[in-house]
């Protein structure tokens, strides 16, 4: 069946005023203000009086086409047909009458999903693909995702963190699920494993050792063979060779770990955003359900939830309180690797007398 | 049609616990599925994705797949234990173009869906890291097919490489009352200005818009995209005191003295001894946090525009970078506003694609050559608004001092 070939239509990012719901079309930029009614339901009102509800629910986001459509069902049925996705693959239904609100939020229920996610609440884990489709994980992020969200569903429920609490999980240190208040990322302990007889047929080695960060990668002639070889003393195990190079084989089923970073903030709400600094790391790398990486990110949300004052996220809590007692708090340790050495390192050292006892 | 299932006892215990299972999907797909082609591909991907738990390793290598015409926008994925799991030993993922904000209608995720279920595995994913629908799980032949469908009814791949990549912006004017910009539209002339550099790969490396209608930065822009758009505004924030008085009296002044005024950042609110807020708006760095705390009472100014950072982006190769101021306030109101915004992009990619070096983001091209000449590059002037604060190092040739300051002079009296 000779298909005949077109010109793909080259239409780019659609017009999301055609699927938007009507009341958000009509008062497009005129909003006055918002409430949160309950956990997972905001409510925005406009300049003109007109209402809209929204109720938020958590999904497995990996979805199947029998999810996707019960979720419609349950839009079409007791939503207004219209649903919003927000950046953590939260779901979001609108309607415009209130009486709608508690019999929407029972069919979501009794289907299994699970309302919440909005305002001071555990937010759903935004994460990447892990070994359900990434070439170069080091752990699965759907599975991680999973397990950590059974344990810190009542969370994700209830409004009732000091401040909202955005996770993420990252299954290479690629870490495309970004920064957040805990990441939890792979760290991979070991150099790669070298398979010398692909290397010449796979890899393009000059693009590979300009993508060490370390300088660490060079050409050799290995067993009679073009290759590359890792100096050993200097590598860092981040694993960015892996991608363009898979005979260098990053991944290992023992000496890839998790660690834990905390303090990324994307707001600029009271101070400037902030990246993730390391607090936990040798975590091992646990299928199916990863117990020892969900303890330590529940020590963490504790320590948080008792310490932080009203609208403090982590990095906020933590600067007031300070790392040593942040380390206490948390029964962590603090190592000779929570010491930056990378280019700018100075910058976080401590310079001054300020010191907490 | 019973197939040989994969034992998955493993992933089994993924479906236990109250929170949504993604294995319980993937079973129903391929238990109840009325189509064996997909009941056969999602008992394979279980197969390898317990496969993958039991080893603790992943089994996709990527490869070369498009659509014709494209050389983006699809991650090609072939199994490397397909002998072992052969109905999913091609597995590829369409990341597709989300319309701007996130918004669907039920009817045409319904569409989708059926679409989808036509000519992939049934599983789909809204929205990936970048911001893509990702349509996880179809071979090569159907890669094309699936996308001609869609194609058809209005939609159009994402980037995947090194392109410009899918954008990403906030809910903003449709639904919040803190936007400071037209979100959606930013976004849509963004991205659909360099369709061919997002179907075709040939830049240095990946290059991203975000686009955030407020400074509490909903969509991650700073940190994570090479040309983030923030919404704000530079003349006074609105205070509605009737509001701020119904606040402080339902809060009591302690609270709103602990929670709001000496939680400013710049020490730029006071509270008055009859309840009512005083700002002093030449101090307010519009943080944003006294608006998220009352939005009831405070909103921004009308005098609204935005502010454009670049360079933010994750670790590799250099280490992480936030984007750095580089335009800090340019009002979006006119055609020519718009228009010169799209010019500034242009600017900066041509820019950085005739300088980087190959897989060289744009920030830390930046960081190679300095603040200074990627500005010159791309014709924007100095502003103190884009540091922290000026050099602490004196290694450096001031001999052209006299002329530069002659230049700030004259711009300054050209703004008056």
């Amino acid at each position: 069946m000779a298909k005949e070939m077109r010109e793909p239509i080259e239409t780019g990012c659609p017009d999301p005023f055609q699927y938007m719901h009507p009341v958000m079309r009509r008062n497009f930029g005129l909003w006055a203000y918002h409430e949160h009614p309950r956990p997972g339901v905001l409510l925005h009102v406009a300049k003109n009086g007109d209402k809209v509800w929204t109720i938020r629910v958590g999904t497995q986001r990996i979805l199947d086409v029998f999810t996707l459509r019960t979720l419609c069902d349950i839009g079409d049925t007791y939503g207004e047909g219209y649903v919003h996705f927000t950046i953590r693959s939260n779901i979001e239904y609108m309607v415009t009458d209130e009486a709608k609100v508690d019999p929407l939020i029972k069919a979501i229920e009794d289907a299994g999903f699970i309302v919440g996610g909005t305002q001071n609440s555990v937010t759903m884990i935004s994460h990447t693909q892990g070994w359900l489709h990434c070439d170069i994980p080091g752990t699965d992020a759907s599975g991680v995702v999973k397990s950590m969200m059974d344990e810190l569903i009542d969370e994700f429920k209830q409004a009732n963190m000091p401040n909202r609490v955005h996770i993420t999980t990252s299954c290479c240190q690629i870490n495309c699920g970004g920064q957040g208040d805990i990441a939890i990322n792979v760290q991979h302990t070991k150099p790669p494993k070298i398979n010398h007889d692909l290397v010449a047929n796979v890899c393009e080695r000059p693009s590979v050792v300009a993508r060490c960060p370390v300088a660490a990668i060079r050409p050799a002639m290995v067993n009679g063979k073009p290759s590359l070889e890792v100096d050993e003393k200097k590598c860092i195990c981040c694993g960015a060779c892996f991608p363009p190079c898979p005979p260098m084989q990053i991944n290992d089923a023992e000496h890839t770990k998790l660690a834990i970073w905390v303090g990324g903030n994307h707001s600029n709400a009271r101070g400037k955003p902030t990246f993730q600094k390391l607090v936990a790391a040798g975590i091992p790398n646990n299928p199916p359900r990863w117990p020892e990486a969900t303890a330590i990110v529940k020590r963490i949300l504790k320590a948080y939830k008792e310490g932080a004052r009203d609208w403090e996220r982590i990095n906020e809590w933590i600067e007031r309180i300070g790392w040593p007692r942040f380390f206490e708090e948390v029964e962590l340790p603090f190592t000779k690797y929570h010491i930056d050495n990378w280019r700018g390192a100075r910058k976080s050292l401590n310079s001054s007398a300020y010191i907490r006892f | 049609m019973a197939i040989d299932q994969y034992p998955t006892p493993m992933l089994d215990q993924l479906e236990e616990g109250p929170w949504p299972s993604f294995i319980s999907g993937i079973k129903r797909l391929r238990d109840q599925h009325p189509e064996q082609r997909i009941n056969e591909v999602t008992n394979s991907l279980l197969g390898q994705l317990e496969h993958s738990y039991e080893t603790r390793k992943g089994y996709w290598k990527g490869g070369t797949v498009s659509v014709y015409g494209y050389g983006g926008g699809i991650i090609p994925r072939f199994s490397e234990v397909g002998k072992a799991f052969p109905e999913s030993k091609e597995f590829h993922t369409l990341r597709v173009q989300p319309p701007a904000g996130n918004h669907y209608s039920t009817g045409m995720l319904r569409q989708l869906a059926d679409s989808w279920e036509k000519w992939g595995s049934g599983l789909v994913t809204f929205h990936g890291q970048t911001g893509n629908i990702m349509f996880i799980g179809t071979n090569t032949a159907n890669t094309q097919h699936f996308f001609d469908e869609i194609n058809d009814y209005g939609w159009d791949l994402g980037g995947a490489g090194p392109c410009v990549r899918t954008a990403m912006s906030c809910v903003g004017a449709a639904r919040c009352e803190m936007s400071c910009t037209n979100e959606q539209k930013a976004h849509r002339l963004l991205v659909n200005n360099f369709t061919d550099d997002v179907h075709r790969p040939a830049l240095p490396y990946k290059f991203k818009f975000k686009v955030s209608g407020c400074p509490n930065d909903c969509q991650n822009a700073i940190e994570r995209a090479d040309f983030a758009v923030i919404g704000t505004w530079r003349d006074d924030m609105k205070v509605n005191q009737d509001e701020w008085k119904a606040y402080v009296g339902r809060k009591g002044r302690q609270h709103t003295i602990d929670n709001i005024i000496s939680r400013c950042p710049t020490n730029a609110l006071s509270l008055k001894d009859d309840d009512s807020l005083e700002v002093n708006n030449k101090d307010c760095v519009r943080c944003m946090h006294c608006l998220n705390v009352v939005p009831k009472a405070l909103h921004p100014g009308d005098d609204r525009g935005v502010t454009i950072l670049i360079g933010g982006k994750r670790t590799l190769k250099i280490g992480d970078l936030m984007g750095t101021v580089v335009v800090p306030f340019k009002k979006l109101d006119t055609e020519e506003d718009w228009e010169s915004l799209v010019e500034l992009a242009e600017e900066i990619i041509d820019f950085w694609a005739e300088n980087a070096l190959e897989h060289e983001r744009c920030g830390e091209m930046i960081e190679r050559i300095g603040l200074v000449n990627f500005l010159e590059g791309v014709g924007v002037e100095v502003d103190p608004n884009m540091v922290n604060h000026p050099r602490e190092c004196s290694y450096i040739r001031m001999d052209g001092w006299d002329d530069e300051a002659v230049k700030w002079f004259d711009r300054q009296a050209e703004a008056s």
